[in-house]
């Protein structure tokens, strides 16, 4: 809650003399080590979850590998996706793409949903998280659905 | 470090331990020991390497008049293999005329301008990757010693600085790849440790002839970094760096990466 709460004023701050370009994220609450409610108040769709985490803009399996028989290039940076909504629940799931370095300071997975603490973002991604709101909610419905 | 640290080791004459998460110097190896075969067989043989045809370029130039002074590159240096031999090596090093650190390119262009009296290459033209190719060449086999004279000093730290600060929207670090997950895959890439061994190079992907400038660019646009621009100080600081950290290892550019 704290850390949160302090982003956000971060996030007005440095929205004041950019307004115009800052998105703003949806507010989210940490609860434990999760995010329990949904970024968009209403659960995401697996379908077009499975199809983000392949696609090269999400970067997910630059890193990851995982049960993707179709995905001829896969990271082995990172563990397996395989089971990961058996290993965790749905709002640890939220949390770690949210901002995976709330659950591990020294992760090298990237935050989806943060756009304060970065160093020399390019112009074309700057100010916007990597993952909406949305597509965060549709990743995790379909990692929920990876069970071993 | 602190410096009392450092200079009891400098003069303990000791090699300065290595810090958490750096390569040891038995371990470095350079991205032509993670290529395929076919790579490397292109790499070997001189017929069959395309970054030849620009080293030919390069000795076209070498011996071509030009500028308000009308001077070859090859009227003040003679042959360049006797007067070329080893200097790719020690790039960047320390130019007095400009103060800084000037990576073999710069250099290059500082003769343009001060003794051809001619207009600078742009970076990445035909030009100045076909004279640094050739000029590079003459490092084939010889190990990298860019990097020990102290006026680098700062530009090596803020070169370091720099390859260990998270940064992009992926908010990575050049050490977070090619110090800590070297062995590792990204997609269906071999990472590497991103050493500089080879450059210019040719790059399949590229379909054409690069400097380390361009690869440094494209590892940051990678992590959705705002790249820094051609011959900007922190990427010759970048630059530097990878040249100290790769301190002794063995040249093979012109080289042939994926
Ligand atoms: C730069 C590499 C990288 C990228 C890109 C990345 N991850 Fe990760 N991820 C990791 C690492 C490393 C771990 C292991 C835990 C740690 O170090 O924090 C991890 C852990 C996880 C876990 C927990 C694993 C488990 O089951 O215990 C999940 C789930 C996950 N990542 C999902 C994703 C998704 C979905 C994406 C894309 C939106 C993604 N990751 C992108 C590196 C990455
Ligand atoms: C997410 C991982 C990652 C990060 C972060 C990264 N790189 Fe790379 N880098 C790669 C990969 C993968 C390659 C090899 C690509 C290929 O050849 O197909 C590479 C290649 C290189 C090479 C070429 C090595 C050779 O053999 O010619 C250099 C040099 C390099 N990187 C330097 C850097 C620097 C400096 C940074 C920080 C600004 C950086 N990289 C950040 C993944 C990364
Ligand atoms: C009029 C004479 C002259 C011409 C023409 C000339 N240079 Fe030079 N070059 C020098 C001198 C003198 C130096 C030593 C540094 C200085 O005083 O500028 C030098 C230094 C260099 C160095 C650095 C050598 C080292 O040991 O660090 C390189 C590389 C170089 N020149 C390349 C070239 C190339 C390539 C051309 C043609 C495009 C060229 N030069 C044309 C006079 C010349």
């Amino acid at each position: 809650m704290m850390r949160s709460a302090s982003r956000l004023i971060v996030l007005i701050i440095a929205a004041l003399p950019a307004a115009a370009v800052a998105q703003t994220l949806a507010r989210y609450a940490i609860v434990g080590d999760g995010i329990p409610e949904p970024l968009t108040g209403q659960p995401g769709d697996p379908t077009r979850g499975r199809a983000l985490v392949l696609a090269r803009s999400s970067t997910c399996i630059l890193c990851h590998f995982g049960p993707f028989p179709e995905a001829r290039f896969q990271g082995d940076l990172a563990p397996s996706l395989a089971g990961a909504g058996s290993r965790s629940t749905p709002a640890q799931l939220r949390l770690r793409l949210v901002d995976a370095s709330q659950v591990n300071p020294d992760t090298i997975m990237p935050s989806y949903y943060r756009i304060d603490g970065l160093t020399r973002v390019g112009s074309a991604w700057r100010d916007k998280p990597i993952l909406s709101a949305e597509q965060i909610e549709d990743i995790v419905a379909y990692l929920a659905t990876l069970r071993e | 470090m602190r410096p009392q640290a450092l200079l009891a080791a400098a003069l303990l004459g000791m090699a300065l331990p290595v810090l958490a998460g750096e390569i040891a110097p038995s371990g470095r190896r350079s991205g032509y020991d993670f290529m395929s075969a076919d790579s490397k067989a292109m790499q070997d043989d001189d017929t069959a390497n395309p970054a030849m045809l620009s080293v030919l370029e390069g000795e076209t130039l070498w011996t071509t008049k030009a500028g308000a002074a009308d001077k070859s590159c090859s009227d003040c240096h003679g042959a360049v293999d006797v007067s070329m031999k080893g200097v790719a090596a020690r790039y960047p090093a320390f130019s007095a005329a400009s103060a800084a650190p000037v990576d073999l390119g710069q250099r290059v262009n500082l003769c343009r301008r001060q003794h051809q009296e001619a207009d600078p290459f742009a970076p990445e033209s035909r030009e100045l990757l076909a004279l640094t190719a050739l000029i590079a060449k003459q490092s084939r086999g010889m190990p990298i010693t860019a990097g020990g004279d102290p006026r680098l000093a700062s530009s090596v730290a803020r070169g370091r600085e720099l390859f260990v600060q998270r940064q992009g929207q992926l908010n990575l670090a050049c050490a977070n790849c090619h110090d800590d997950n070297w062995d590792k895959h990204l997609a269906g890439s071999a990472i590497t440790q991103g050493q500089p061994t080879g450059y210019p190079i040719y790059r399949l992907e590229w379909q054409g002839m690069g400097s380390l400038q361009r690869r440094l660019r494209g590892c940051m646009t990678g992590i959705r970094a705002q790249a820094f621009d051609f011959d900007a100080p922190d990427m010759i600081a970048l630059e530097l760096y990878l040249m100290s950290r790769a301190h002794g290892m063995t040249m093979d550019a012109p080289a042939v990466r994926p």
